[in-house]
């Protein structure tokens, strides 16, 4: 039976500092200190135990690299149960993991809040002429990319090499809903043509099939093994082939999807002639084929185009759901998920423009297109370019996106009430609770433990190894009941740490 | 049968040569008027500097 699919969303967010010569480090230093700084409640992350090269095919290159993370770096967990810090010269927020679809859509985009509150305090202590602004997309169009993964979670037991024959196919055809558009083409070796428009932000910088890397030599399906949760019942799929959604939408149906086809893999009911013969070639032609009309080789030698292999397996993710008790969600979400995958890839196939306040790349060429024709410009001119950038603008006066008011899931108040109370149904909601009520007396927290400081006691450490566990229906009145860490940790049964579990 | 075709016509009158004019939207569609006021928007803001800007756009160190 599938497991559930425990999802989330971590984003490298794009950076730019003007007037002033400051280096992308402290900028994103500045814009996490300033939410830190608020009055909302933080504590510190430890990432001391985090093994982003352990390889999920057995291989671990701690044992020949230095660790990826700078653990010394702005670091911090929120009281919304995400974490927030720097990474690779960017501010990153990774969302507490979410149980539910609509969940894990509510609290990205509680993400892009904190980031916009960080980015105008920041603004607020910067002399003037200097500014910092924001941006969620992943390429500045000279051959340099920023992520923005999903993680969900898997079941141990299906063999790797299984699971990630199978996404492939998904991963590579779903940038027809899920892409966030692009003027122009890159390489990561920074060769550069700024004609052009293809559907999707990542496609050039994938150059494996399946890999560790993450900043060089992309692999569609990544292998990094951190589980952050009990290694011998789950895996933790690290995706790192989608796009930054401005669209909420698409944010819902990238998720929805994916983690439909993930739980049909694991029930063994995945339509295997649906395997593309060459997908690192595949994911940048699709890309490049805006009238999605172009059809790719299949590894059995027939061709189809994304929209057909879509809709295939939307067909047979329909068909597994509807004779399966359990899909790793419920079968409302799923049936909703569904609804919306089907109706979107008629309308792709038929009318997309019907789709421009759905879909990001639709809505962003519309724009391109539209002033390209206007103004009767070049291929090459830099205002289209200029047009792609600010789209992505978390400043609601510059953000394209924003002025298109693109179809949204979430008023205004549910997103500002998820950037600082965590979700009720997972672990996060343990971590948000004890860090909004307890800050002062938490050491560290990471996505699987706490380190509580009790007075005249060793360090308490409490364990979270199960995501479903934690949350609201199980802590909250224990939370509630406690008027001291040394209560919590009480009535948790905690004493004899760090043996117990949560 | 004669008014369907007759409308398809006039919208192939408009001319839809290209994937991107393909997916502007037609006349009838009620989202033109927004996208109108949003393209006199970006002309606003598009200022002269839109190239310095674009040049200026530089991301290193992702993931």
């Amino acid at each position: 039976m599938a497991t559930p699919k425990v999802c989330g969303i971590e984003t490298e967010y794009g950076i730019l500092l003007s007037g002033a010569d400051v280096d992308p480090i402290t900028a994103s230093s500045l814009i996490v200190s300033a939410y830190k700084d608020s009055s909302w409640a933080f504590a510190s992350f430890d990432a001391s135990h985090e093994s982003p090269s352990r390889d999920a095919r057995g291989v671990n290159l701690d044992d020949y690299l230095d660790p990826v993370i700078d653990s010394k770096m702005i670091n911090t967990v929120l009281s919304n149960g995400a974490r927030y810090y720097v990474d690779h010269a960017h501010p990153e927020y990774s969302s507490p993991e979410c149980a539910t679809i609509r969940d894990a859509v509510l609290f990205d985009v509680a993400g892009e809040f904190i980031l916009r509150e960080s980015m105008n305090k920041a603004n607020e202590r910067l002399p003037q002429g200097v500014r910092i602004d924001l941006y969620k997309n992943n390429s500045d169009g000279k051959g340099n990319s920023y992520g923005c993964h999903e993680n969900y979670l898997v079941d141990r037991q299906l063999p790797f090499e299984k699971l990630a024959a199978f996404i492939t196919t998904h991963f590579v055809t779903r940038q027809v809903f899920c892409g966030s558009g692009k003027v122009g083409h890159e390489t990561p070796t920074g060769v550069v043509d700024q004609s052009g428009f293809q559907i999707s932000q990542r496609a050039d910088f994938f150059e494996e099939l399946v890999g560790l890397e993450t900043t060089m030599k992309r692999p569609i399906v990544n292998t990094r093994d951190e589980p952050h949760c009990d290694p011998q019942k789950y895996r933790r799929l690290h995706v790192i082939v989608g796009d930054a959604n401005m669209s909420q939408f698409a944010t819902y149906l990238k998720l929805g999807s994916t983690a439909l086809v993930l739980s049909m893999i694991e029930d063994g009911m995945f339509p295997q002639h649906l395997l593309i013969a060459h997908p690192v070639h595949a994911i940048k032609q699709i890309s490049r084929d805006v009238s999605m009309s172009e059809q790719v080789l299949m590894a059995d030698g027939s061709r189809m185009t994304a929209l057909a292999v879509q809709s295939e397996l939307c067909s047979a993710v329909r068909a597994y759901v509807e004779t399966s008790a359990y899909c790793g969600m419920t079968h409302d979400e799923a049936h909703d998920v569904l609804i919306n995958w089907e109706q979107t890839l008629r309308d792709l196939a038929s009318q997309p423009s019907s789709l421009a306040k759905k879909i990001d790349w639709i809505a962003k060429m519309q724009l391109v297109g539209g002033t390209k024709k206007r103004h009767s410009l070049s291929d090459s001119d830099s205002r289209l370019k200029a047009i792609d950038l600010m789209y992505h603008s978390l400043d609601p006066k510059a953000s394209l996106a924003a002025k298109l008011k693109l179809s949204h899931m979430f008023d205004d108040k549910t997103i500002a009430q998820a950037a600082q109370q965590p979700p009720d149904t997972t672990r996060a909601f343990f971590r948000g609770r004890v860090v909004d009520k307890w800050f002062d007396h938490i050491v560290n927290a990471n996505w699987d433990s706490i380190v509580f400081d009790v007075a005249n006691r060793p360090l308490q450490k409490v364990y979270m190894n199960e995501p479903l566990k934690g949350t609201r229906e199980l802590t909250e009145s224990i939370i509630n009941l406690s008027t001291s860490v040394e209560e919590l940790l009480a009535l948790l049964g905690q004493q004899d740490l760090p043996s117990s579990t949560l | 049968m004669g008014e369907r075709v007759y409308k398809q016509h006039e919208q192939d009158r408009q001319g839809t040569t290209d994937t991107e004019s393909e997916l502007q939207p037609n006349e009838h569609d009620p989202i033109k008027t927004d996208l109108d006021l949003i393209l006199d928007q970006i002309d606003e803001v598009l200022e002269e500097n839109a190239e310095e800007f674009v040049k200026s756009y530089v991301q290193k160190g992702g993931q």
